[in-house]
Formats: structure tokens, sequence, C-alpha cells
């Protein structure tokens, strides 16, 4: 396991080398010259025109740029961006990565777990009403166009219902006496989110391996137990309220990319359980008068998740995808609508830094998926 | 009754009586084989029908891309006929009949004008046009890089398959859109060159490592065997071999290629990132610049037909390609035929 991850860590590397090679060979063959571009842009003062030309080396000849550039990357240095003018790209980037990491990472959970229970169902009793509703609901949302889904979206929940913001992070009335940013509730919201996976796990954990038969029925209680103390905890503190505004705003954008993306896992479960329920175990399974439910749920759909989470790959880089429109759409300040601005406003610097990191992300996805293949399938040990 | 040695021996045999001539020629000649070929691949096609039929999701969605078909074809007819270009032009047209524009739908516009005075339904059909064409230009790059890379790759294996299946794990890597937007922003994208970087990414991107394990199992096969016990060269056993049966898997992921391309040209086009005339994105892009998009269904006709034309077309490829699926993979259907 240990050598496989280190395997998969370098050939990560390497892609995120390909990235950083393709994206500089892109901004150089584009039209224009991006040296004279940079330094030339009249934003600069002339000594920070000067030190970039020197750091990024802009006055030597291409294969010596690209090895700056080379070295910068993996450095960290992304030079300053234009839009965000003194700050560094790198900067701006770091505030901005968890905010998508949070929308992104919910609802790709969400939307995975939501479909492949309805994909379960409808393989399950095939033909009937709810296969036809679940398909054609699933496969128009699926292929529904984002923006205006969104746009609808805002519209029905935020203009005409009021239940929630129209978009954005926060809202500035709330935040107005506040002492602390946005940015220092957010990282604890992180943290507290973070930890209560980490203990709902360990919970099931414990209680999987303990082996005792009774202490299984404990595992919800207790889970139910800490997801309602985090929030009691929240309210006692002096930011709760700004953190409900932050997750008041999150709601709605989460709710939309989990809606747009079910539909792919459902759609594929659904494949995946017909051809499992074709297997002889399964006939076995009810041969031996196992209840219609067990069969379902431990030995056809246990089977039929495999190819599920090999193509989890597909929906996480289409939930990319999405989130960057969705950003876009709700005017979430996380990478998507950092590269949407970056691409308008012509900031180059910021344009390289957000697509080296959204192509960082993705891969880190990847190999997420590949992690959780080796833990699904006791078939595949990698070596 | 004939022994399989007498049959061997008419086979051997120049056919006895009939003296050369180079007009009748009794071998099997090409048009002949051809022809056989053809009756082939009709009976193929009707059985492949069969089960295409029994899925009435397929065959509403076939219905709606023939009708949106039918509604590409109509705009130059109508533009030729009954429409004045000055009124009716998709981008440089105004309605001078009305002067309270975005106009609500009326006799003469039956899809109402948009902010800037143009006519809602021109701007629809001249659109679909162009989408077809992106899409299917965008499909036929797909499949034809897919289909290529996924023989070859399969049929050399070793150094040639492991260059071309990192290069496709480096594309599935990338998330499309965000590609395609960084490429807008340092290119002029028009529809042509959308379409043809749309086709590469997923030409060398996902659908050639589909491609490439149907194709490893059609190497396997004996008839491989056979053509290269005849003499068959490397060349002639890809092209004439492996890529046709390649081909229904191939028609399989076209499909979802123009879902893909009408998708990523409709969401730049809402971006305003793309250099097109006229699209269902930019009709989007032009409402919602003016701010009408949050006018909720007061300006109606500016977002519903261009969305849904959107959400249909894409969806109706989709589903012919999910309903293609059940007659190409025949563990999906429900019969066991």
């Amino acid at each position: 396991m240990t050598g496989y991850l280190a395997k998969r860590a370098g050939q990560m590397a390497l892609t995120l080398f390909l990235i950083v090679t393709l994206t500089f060979f892109l901004v150089q063959a584009q039209p224009g010259d991006y040296a004279t571009f940079y330094a030339l842009n009249p934003d600069l003062p002339a000594e920070v025109r000067a030190q970039i030309k020197e750091s990024f080396g802009l006055d030597k000849p291409l294969w010596q740029q690209y090895l700056v550039h080379m070295k910068n990357t993996f450095t960290g240095n992304f030079g300053v961006s234009f839009g965000h003018f003194p700050r560094p790209v790198l900067d701006v980037l770091a505030e901005r990565l968890p905010r998508t990491a949070v929308l992104f990472l919910t609802a790709t959970a969400v939307s995975f777990y939501v479909g492949f229970f309805l994909g379960k169902a409808i393989a399950w009793r095939r033909g009937g009403v709810l296969e036809y509703a679940a398909t054609i609901s699933g496969a128009t949302l699926f292929t529904a166009f984002t923006p205006a889904f969104g746009l609808m979206m805002i519209w029905i929940f935020a203009f005409k219902l009021g239940w929630l913001p129209v978009g954005k992070f926060l809202d500035p009335l709330v935040w107005r006496g506040a002492e602390v940013s946005a940015n220092h509730v957010f990282s604890y919201m992180l943290v507290t989110g973070a930890a209560f996976i980490a203990f709902a796990f360990l919970v099931l954990f414990f209680f999987r391996r303990s082996g005792r038969i009774g202490s299984a029925p404990l595992v919800r209680p207790v889970i139910a137990v800490a997801a309602l103390a985090i929030p009691v905890a929240w309210a006692f503190s002096d930011i709760g309220y700004l953190a409900l505004d932050i997750l008041r705003h999150m709601i709605l954008p989460i709710v939309t990319l989990t809606l747009i993306s079910f539909a792919g896992t459902m759609l594929l479960t659904r494949n995946s359980m017909l051809e499992t329920m074709r297997e002889d175990y399964v006939m076995a399974a009810r041969a031996k008068g196992l209840p219609e439910k067990v069969v379902r749920d431990r030995h056809a759909a246990r089977n039929a998740l495999l190819p599920v989470v090999t193509s989890l790959v597909y929906s996480l880089i289409f939930a990319i995808d999405g989130s960057v429109i969705i950003e876009g759409v709700f005017s979430w300040p996380g990478m998507g609508m950092t590269l949407l601005d970056a691409v308008r406003s012509e900031d180059l610097p910021l344009v390289m830094g957000s697509m080296v990191f959204i192509g960082l992300f993705s891969l880190l996805a990847h190999v997420i998926v590949d992690v959780l293949y080796v833990y699904l399938d006791p078939r595949i040990r990698y070596q | 009754m004939i022994s399989p040695q007498s049959d061997q021996q008419n086979f051997s045999r120049e056919p006895p009586g009939i003296p050369e001539s180079p007009l009748v020629d009794l071998h099997p000649g090409r048009w002949q084989m051809a022809l056989a070929r053809a009756r082939l691949a009709l009976r193929s096609f009707r059985g492949g029908w069969a089960i295409f039929v029994e899925s009435r999701i397929g065959v509403l969605s076939l219905a709606t891309i023939v009708l949106f078909a039918l509604m590409a074809i109509s705009h130059p007819i109508l533009m030729a006929t009954v429409w004045d270009a000055e009124v009716y032009d998709p981008v440089t047209g105004y309605a001078f009949d009305r002067l309270d524009h975005p106009a609500p739908p009326n006799w003469r516009h039956p899809l109402g004008t948009d902010p800037l005075g143009r006519d809602v339904l021109s701007q629809l059909l001249s659109s679909t046009r162009s989408e077809f064409v992106l899409g299917i230009t965008a499909a036929l790059v797909t499949v034809g890089i897919a289909t290529t890379v996924g023989a070859v790759a399969a049929y050399y294996g070793g150094l040639v398959d492991a260059l071309f299946m990192r290069l496709a794990d480096l594309i599935i890597a990338l998330p499309g859109i965000s590609l395609l937007i960084v490429l807008s922003a340092l290119f002029r994208l028009n529809l042509f060159y959308l379409a043809l970087i749309i086709g590469i990414l997923g030409g060398f991107g996902g659908t050639a490592i589909i491609l490439k394990s149907q194709a490893l199992s059609i190497r396997v096969k004996p008839y491989i065997e056979a053509a290269r016990v005849a003499g068959g060269g490397h060349f002639h056993i890809i092209f004439v071999h492996i890529i046709p049966n390649l081909l229904p898997l191939s028609l399989l992921y076209m499909m979802f290629t123009v879902t893909g391309a009408i998708f990523a040209e409709a969401v730049l086009s809402f971006l305003g990132l793309l250099d097109l005339r006229m699209s269902w994105g930019i009709m989007i892009h032009t409402a919602n610049t003016g701010g009408y998009l949050l006018g909720g269904t007061r300006y109606w006709w500016l977002i519903i037909p261009a969305g849904a034309s959107i959400t249909f077309l894409c969806s109706a490829f989709y589903l012919v390609g999910r309903a293609l699926d059940e007659v190409v993979n025949p563990r999906l259907r429900r019969h066991t035929s």
C-alpha cells in the first residue's frame, strides 16, 4: 500500500509537471508576447517591473524562461496578481482554495450518496414509474444548462421565497461590527467539520472492529449526539452568528451543484446493478431465502459499487467544472470565480496559478478515488 | 450429399467449360463482396433498430433530435422566403414595428424580441444550425482520433500503448470547461476551433481508453490471427479488421461527445468568452447582461426558449446514447435475445 501510494505520488508529480509545462507553453503560444505584456503593464510601478523582469527572467531566451518558470512554480512563486495588485497569486489562491474545497466536497459526497441510493432502487424495480421519473429528471438535471439552472434556483429560493441569500460569501450588514475576519471564522468552521468527519470515521471503525455483537447499534446515536453538540457549541461562541451567515450562503450553491451532479452516479449505478443482478451469487442469495433488502444492499449493490467508484473520477471532474460555473453564477469567491475573474480581466499570472491549482485539485481527487478503490475491493491489493 | 472432398475440389479448380473473359468474373468480385457486406450491415441494423425501438425514451429522444434538425433546416428557408433580412436577421436585424424591446411574443414575432430588438425565434433557429455543426464536428473529430488511437494502442501494445494511455490519463485529470475557459483567455475561439479543441481533448482522453479496451477484446479474436496468417499487414488489420468492429461503440460515444460539446459551447458563450455570431448561450448571455434573468418569468421568452433548447438537445443526444448502449452492450437488455 505504501509502495503504491509512493508510485501514485510520483505519477502525480509528473502529471503536475506536465500541466505546468502546458500552461507555460499555452501562454507563450498566445498572440502577443507574455514577457512584454507582463512587464509593460502600466499598472505596475517601475521598480516592481524591474523586479519582475529579473525574477521571471523575462529578458532571457525561451528555454531559460521555461526553467525559471518551473523553478518559480514549484517554489510557490506564481508572481503578483494584476487584479489584486500588491498581493501575490499564491496568497489569493490560498484564501480561495478552502472555499471551493468545501463547496465541492460536500456536494460530491451528497450527490454520490443520493445517486447511488436512487440508482440501486430503480435498477431493482425495473420498468416502474420511479425509473422513468428518475431517469428523465436525472438526465434533464444532468444536461440542464448549469448557469440558467443556477439562476433559476436563485430566483425561486432567494427572490420569490426569500429563504436564502442571493449569492456571495457573506452579508456585509451582519459583519459590520464583527471584529474577526471572514477567513478566520471560515477556517474555524473547516476545522470543526474535519474534526466531526474524523470522529465519525473513528466511531465507525472502532465499533466495527471491536466485533462485539450489539455494539453496532450504538454507532448512529453516538454520531448523532456529536452532530447535535456542534451547533450548540457554536451557538454559545461569540462568532456563532457569523458562521451561521456563511453557512446560509453555502446552502444554495451546494444544493444546486448536488442536483446537477447526482444523475451521473445514479444512471451508472443503475447500469452496474443491472449487470450484477444477473450474477449467480445474487440468485444464490435469493435461493437461500434472504430478505430482498439484504440481497439488494449486501449482495448486489456492494458489488455494483465498484465500477461506480472507478468512474467517480469522471464525475469528480464534472463536479469541478460544475463548481467553476456555479461559483460564477452565485458569486461564491472560490477558485472557479477567481479563474473567471482573472480570465475576464486578463490577469494572466492569476489565470496560470488557478489553472495549476485546479489541476492539482483534480489530481488529488484522482488519488483519493484510487485509495478508496483499494479499500472497497479486497481482490485488489496494490503492490 | 456432397462430400467435403469434392467441395474442396470445386474450390481449388478453375471452373471448367467457360472461357476466360474479362467481362465475366466468376470469383466473388469486389462489388459482390460489398453487396454482401451491405446486406449484412442492413440485417444487423434492423436487429439493432428492433432493440432500440424497445426503449421508449430512446425513440422520443431521437424524435427530439429530428425536430431540432428540422428547425435548423427551416431557418435558411424562412430567411429566403417570408422573413425580411433587415428585421429578422439573428444578429443585425431590428424589429421596427415595436418600440418596447424586449417585446413579448406577438403575431409578427412568435417568441418576442430580445433587448436589442432582434427576433428571438430567428435567433433560436439560426443557433440550432451552429449547435449541430459544432456538435457533429466535435463528435467526428473525437471518434476519428479515439478509434484510431484505441485500435493502434491495443494492436501494438507496449510503448505506444503506454504513451497514449498516459496522455489519456493526463487529459482526464484536467477539468475540460476550466481548460477551455483558460484557452479562451489566451486565444480567440470561434466555432471551428472550439469544435476542434473539444474533439481533440475527447479523442485523446476518456473515449480513447474505452475504445482501446474494446479493441483489446477484438485483437485476440481468431479472425485477426487468420488475417495475419493470410499475410495482412499491420495497417490492413487495424483499418479493415479492428476499426470496423469498433464503430458501433464509436457511434455511441459520438452521442456523448455531442452533448459535451453543445454544453461547453453554451457555458462559454454564457460567460461571454467565445467569438461567435449567435448561439443559445449568447442569447442567455444577452439577457443576463441586460439584467433580465432575475426578472424570473416576466421575460420568459428571453430565457426559456434558449435554455430549454440546450437542455432538450443535450439530453436527447445523451439519452439516444444510452439507448444505443443497450443495443451495443447486450448485458443491459431487459430480455436476453
